[in-house]
């Protein structure tokens, strides 16, 4: 214990470091019987921590190319020490990430946890999620196979939709008119660099936002607690809610880790451009909401291609839930619960649908 | 009243004349007559002499220019009919049975003639329906027998790579059924009707109606086509070989050969059968009662234990490789990549396909030599899936200790938790 005494004084002599912790000792979060939606925002980001220290283990041996890409991940998966580990960490923890945070999105929105002053918050959490569901796009090709070639085939077409901007958008994609080595190479790029880059800016403030605001508290009780200042319960920040939350993080490496060594993520067959698309092609599952509405739009609704309406509703509900702090004043208030239960019932049915339908 | 030839000068309208007629003799040169006044009458005929546009349209010669008088003579440009099908026209009226492959041989003989149309179409499909046993009868006066039209169709002749051509590859076998499974047809002729039944059984006709394999063999195939007779005892061999080219290569120089040929047995048939060819297993080899050999080999003989001793070569590898399967499917279920050994395994099943030539050899040593590769690479692959079984079982244990692990590091972050709020508790109060 000597020694870290030592080393604390060393850095508080220097850079004060008591007085910048001072703040995490007084933080304090509310205690109440939602409590437990807290750590969904923590648990995204040990999953982000582990996606970028396993990604680095990956990138030792993966190569990106059409000829080597798949060839390089099935060395990684047979002859690299603990490779098959590694890679299928990477894979279930984006897979896992994906779903805490659209889980932590919505407890944020049940829980009403955007309203002032928090609305930066809230945008910055949206943009996170954009760039979770971009780092699994992105990622998803990487390894070359059959489904993630046509997969991205499909899903760079439907970005062609978008009015206007959708045709050039796709081909800076795709880097082409075609899903190519090309392609592979630029979604690599995204994948290690642009959207890391992006992300890890954006965690940076949204965790500097939650500091400076604190954890909201459920309308009704923040009145209630108002009301009756006794009745206000509240736990330290640290050590008590941070020693749960790392034992919440604990509970997510093993997790990992059992699905890692008994469902090891699955190689596929090398991508071949020039065979047909597999029946029944589907994206990964946190798209498939999506796609499955695409797919039950009829192909002309009046004068309006289908896929081109479906894009642009799609464009619009996502507008309208990024801005929902700003919508949620006055009379829209009763709206919004309504519009947020009605979002997640289509996005879990449409995804139940998607995946047992042919 | 001035006419238009007045008005026009006469250099200017000469030269119109010229090249409207050039025009005109250039059509008819080319085309022969394009009216074809018959069918005004033949379309709307029930009987034996109606023929429908319709019909006619869908016939390659029809679509090539030629009409009904190309065939029956006549002039199909005139609307009477007296004149259409007069002496002075050359009306043949209705051609006989016995006619019809010269008929057609006068065009389809004449190599000059037909590169105008296909030059890449034979021309010697007369002289070979003389050879056939078909041409053979009818010169004998036989007119019950095939002629063109019995399996090209008649006014509807469409090319054999239209799908609804009664000689498609796909068709030609129902079409020649239509005599040869006809009992009562047959019966003069003393020979058997049941080879449609029997090649709907065989592997051949599965490769052509079920996996589309247009190249598979069909009744021409083996027993041609305008030259239709069928092969010899001598020369069965020698029509299986144009397809199973190694295998015929080894039977020649086996001790088979010889052997069946002093026995007057044709060879590939002998142990394949004819029309009703199946799926050959390793069953038909050995000296039990579902194989072939022990028909002809006795107990004892050298040809009984090399056929017991090459079945048992390929039950060996058969079973190797299922083994091999099995352990690398468990593997796989288990989440294990062993994408590799699998690609191995192909190959241990290639040498069992080259082992299954080579039995035509009837040489115990060639198949042990085939088969030996092949148990290696069963038995390589055996080896890397019981690795992939070691490996998994390996995560799990250490899966397990990291549970363990991670279970006592909660419980004493639970515990450390516990004695921090006991101690803030008493603090506060």
């Amino acid at each position: 214990m000597g020694f870290f005494r030592k080393l604390r004084d060393w850095l508080d002599d220097r850079f004060g470091w008591n007085e910048l912790l001072a703040p995490l000792r007084k933080k304090t979060v509310p205690v109440h019987r939602l409590s437990h939606w807290y750590f969904l925002g923590g648990i995204t980001l040990f999953l982000f921590v582990i996606q970028v220290l396993t990604g680095i283990l990956l990138l030792l041996y993966y190569r990106p190319g059409a000829n080597e890409a798949f060839e390089s991940v099935q060395h990684i998966m047979t002859r690299v020490k603990f490779g098959w580990l590694i890679r299928s960490i990477h894979s279930w923890s984006a897979n896992l990430m994906v779903f805490t945070a659209f889980a932590h999105m919505f407890s944020v929105a049940f829980l009403k946890s955007y309203r002032k002053p928090r609305e930066l918050t809230w945008l910055s959490g949206m943009i996170l999620l954009f760039l979770v569901l971009g780092f699994g796009f992105s990622g998803y090709l990487l390894p070359w196979n059959t489904l993630a070639f046509f997969a991205t085939k499909v899903g760079t077409e439907i970005t062609g939709q978008v009015p206007i901007i959708g045709r050039p958008l796709m081909i800076f994609l795709r880097g082409g008119e075609e899903v190519t080595g090309a392609t592979l190479t630029r979604f690599f790029g995204f994948h290690v660099a642009v959207l890391p880059g992006l992300a890890t800016l954006l965690i940076g403030l949204h965790i500097l936002l939650v500091q400076r605001f604190g954890i909201s508290v459920p309308p009704k009780l923040e009145a209630e607690w108002l009301a009756k200042p006794p009745a206000l319960r509240e736990m330290k920040f640290f050590p008590n809610f941070a020693l749960r939350e790392l034992m919440a993080w604990y509970v997510a490496l093993g997790v990992l880790g059992a699905l890692a060594a008994i469902f090891p993520w699955d190689l596929g067959v090398k991508a071949d451009p020039f065979v047909s698309a597999p029946a029944g092609i589907k994206p990964e599952w946190y798209f498939l909401f999506m796609f499955q509405t695409l797919k039950v739009i009829p192909s002309k609704v009046f004068f309006i291609d289908g896929e081109v309406l479906g894009v642009l509703a799609f464009g619009v509900a996502g507008a309208v839930w990024l801005l929902l702090p700003f919508i949620d004043t006055g009379r829209a208030r009763r709206w919004v619960n309504a519009l947020a239960v009605v979002a997640l019932t289509y996005i879990v049915g449409m995804t139940i649908y998607g995946h047992f339908a042919k | 009243m001035a006419t238009l030839q007045s008005k026009l000068p006469a250099s200017l309208v000469s030269r119109w004349f010229l090249a409207i007629a050039a025009g005109l003799l250039l059509c008819g040169a080319a085309h022969g007559q394009t009216k074809n006044s018959c069918l005004d009458c033949h379309s709307v005929l029930t009987d034996n002499l109606g023929v429908t546009e319709e019909k006619f349209s869908h016939d390659i010669h029809a679509q090539r220019g030629l009409t009904c008088a190309s065939c029956h003579g006549g002039d199909a440009n005139s609307d009477d009919p007296e004149v259409a099908m007069g002496k002075k026209a050359g009306f043949k009226g209705k051609i006989t049975r016995a006619q019809i492959p010269q008929l057609c041989g006068s065009c389809h003989s004449d190599p000059a003639f037909m590169r105008k149309y296909n030059p890449s179409l034979r021309t010697d499909q007369l002289s070979q329906y003389h050879t056939s046993i078909h041409g053979k009868r009818l010169a004998t006066g036989d007119t019950k027998v095939a002629v063109c039209v019995d399996c090209h169709s008649v006014h509807d002749i469409r090319p054999p790579s239209d799908q609804q051509s009664t000689v498609n590859p796909v068709n030609i076998p129902a079409t020649c059924s239509r005599c040869h499974s006809d009992a009562e047809r047959m019966k003069e002729y003393k020979i058997p009707t049941n080879q449609f039944a029997e090649y709907k059984k065989s592997v051949h006709h599965e490769a052509l109606t079920v996996r589309g394999d247009l190249s598979a063999p069909t009744c021409v195939t083996c027993h041609g086509n305008h030259g239709a007779t069928p092969p010899g005892a001598s020369s069965v061999a020698a029509v299986c070989s144009t397809c199973h080219v190694f295998q015929a290569q080894l039977f020649d120089a086996s001790p088979h050969k010889a052997a069946f040929a002093s026995a007057g047995l044709p060879g590939c048939v002998t142990c394949h059968s004819n029309h009703g060819i199946l799926h050959p297993t390793d069953a038909l080899i050995g000296t039990d009662d579902k194989s072939v050999c022990g028909q002809c080999h006795t107990e004892g003989d050298p040809g009984f234990i090399a056929a017991n001793s090459i079945r048992d070569h390929l039950a060996q590898l058969s079973a190797a490789i299922d083994r091999s399967d099995q352990i690398l499917s468990k593997a796989e279920r288990s989440g294990m990549e062993v994408s590799q050994a699998r690609l191995d395994l192909v190959q241990a099943r290639d040498t069992l396909t080259k082992a299954r030539v080579t039995i035509h050899s009837a040489n115990v040593a060639r198949v042990q030599q085939d088969i030996q590769p092949g148990l290696v690479a069963a038995e390589k692959d055996y080896e890397a899936g019981k690795e992939a079984l070691k490996e998994r079982n390996y995560r799990r244990y250490g899966l397990g200790l990291s549970l363990i692990a991670i279970g006592i590091v909660l419980a004493g972050l639970k515990m450390y938790l516990k004695q921090i709020e006991s101690g803030q508790d008493s603090q506060a109060t």
